[in-house]
């Protein structure tokens, strides 16, 4: 058995788990933060995307004990409150998903992808970046163009009050 | 997944010590190792992660030697600004592994000590001449990579650093399977003071391989048109249901052709 401590969306919290329990895993059952997503449970499709230590990473390729000590922050740690964050907001004004299942790895993937590029994204990087997530509905275009109008919103400082991720 | 005893170790030393506990497995970036225990092709009793350890970490630029710590991510390799100005070809390959959520996680170390015939790093290693680094020895990347999935590290040795010489000129370019991503041939081009050399990854039966008609030809004439006329043999070459070894063999020219043009 493994003791795991972790901040997760800024809260403390500590568990003795058994040492193959999945990041994932550890965040669904455990905690109940049921947001993050598996999909393939593979490391293909990316609906389990969540930030350890600010770096976006497939929570079903991870080990609780290896993220032990890390801050996760999970789809239900970017709003503030009822205040989407400009990411959420970019989704829900493009249309950026048709079933949802990959939407809560998207965001986090697009977070991460934005953190990553402050001189602004493209459309061909913004795809090629997409590599390691999966929308099965096909539903991309609408995707990108959701990253796009964030990274854009975001460069301009129009944050609003949600937390930066 | 099998049940694991898993083990954070904060020193090479003490990772040595902990590998030597029944059948364990040094756990770094953890990028092949856990789907591997996931499918159960993996079933180590105890995993020992390296990735914390702070002398495996960080990138050393001395003069025209470079050495690149075994748990340095390729999130980190593909975004350092002194190997992007020393071996770029490098950086770049780094950024061309996975996703940019593996490419967080994984590391150099851990895909040298691995060795998927798929893999890009020992196609870099192999063709820039690199040294890999152990916790007991130093050891030649012509006699390290041995196989699929094959190395020369013995039971529960650790690769702490890759080291090799900046190339004058170097470049990968590679085919990926449409669906998983791999390559099914990547050609890593080097020149450097000693000559030149070419190592292909993701097409051969056994491994990373060197292009011995390539490499000659290329240490006349460095540009793509030398490449032109080389016919390369599908024998040792693999074939499955997504390339066949004529196919194969022709991308390795391909892929070799640009390559070498985008070296310069």
């Amino acid at each position: 058995m493994s003791d795991v401590s972790l901040v997760v969306n800024g809260k403390s919290v500590s568990a003795t788990v058994e040492d193959r329990t999945l990041l994932v895993q550890f965040l669904r059952e455990n905690l109940g933060l049921t947001g993050t997503h598996v999909g393939c449970d593979t490391s293909q499709c990316g609906a389990c995307v969540v930030h350890v230590d600010g770096k976006a990473v497939k929570s079903c390729t991870i080990l609780a004990a290896q993220a032990s000590g890390s801050e996760i922050v999970t789809i239900e740690g970017l709003a503030n409150g009822a205040d989407l964050h400009p990411v959420q907001i970019a989704f829900k004004e493009n249309h950026g998903l048709q079933c949802g299942f990959c939407t809560p790895g998207m965001i986090m993937a697009a977070t991460d992808m934005i953190a990553r590029h402050p001189g602004g994204l493209d459309e061909k990087t913004v795809r090629a970046e997409l590599e390691g997530n999966i929308c099965r509905c096909t539903g991309y275009h609408n995707i990108v163009k959701a990253i796009l109008a964030a990274s854009e919103v975001m460069a301009k400082g129009g944050a609003g009050s949600a937390k930066a991720a | 997944m099998y049940s694991v005893n898993y083990h954070r170790a904060s020193s090479v030393a003490e990772a040595a010590t902990l590998l030597k506990s029944g059948d364990a497995k040094a756990l770094s970036g953890g990028m092949t190792l856990l789907p591997a225990m996931k499918t159960r092709l993996a079933a180590p009793s105890d995993v020992v992660d390296i990735a914390r350890i702070g002398e495996l970490k960080g990138i050393k630029v001395s003069g025209r030697t470079v050495t690149i710590g075994a748990a340095t991510t390729h999130a980190e390799v593909a975004s350092s600004a002194e190997l992007k100005k020393t071996a770029p070809a490098v950086a770049e390959l780094a950024g061309m592994i996975g996703d940019p959520h593996v490419r967080h996680r994984g590391t150099i170390g851990g895909s040298v000590a691995n060795n998927d015939p798929a893999a890009d790093y020992p196609s870099a290693l192999l063709a820039l001449g690199a040294t890999v680094v152990t916790n007991s020895r130093e050891i030649a990347a012509d006699d390290f990579f041995t196989g699929l999935f094959e190395t020369a590290l013995e039971d529960g040795e650790i690769i702490t650093a890759i080291r090799f010489e900046a190339p004058e000129k170097a470049a990968y370019e590679k085919f990926r399977n449409p669906a998983s991503r791999y390559a099914i041939a990547g050609v890593f081009v080097a020149r450097t003071g000693s000559g030149v050399r070419v190592a292909v990854t993701g097409a051969g039966e056994n491994g990373v391989f060197r292009q011995g008609d390539m490499e000659a030809a290329l240490a006349k004439n460095f540009a793509a048109s030398a490449v032109e006329g080389i016919s390369v043999s599908a024998d040792g070459l693999m074939s499955d249901i997504h390339a066949s070894s004529e196919y194969r063999a022709n991308l390795v020219k391909v892929m070799a052709k640009r390559a070498v043009a985008k070296a310069g």
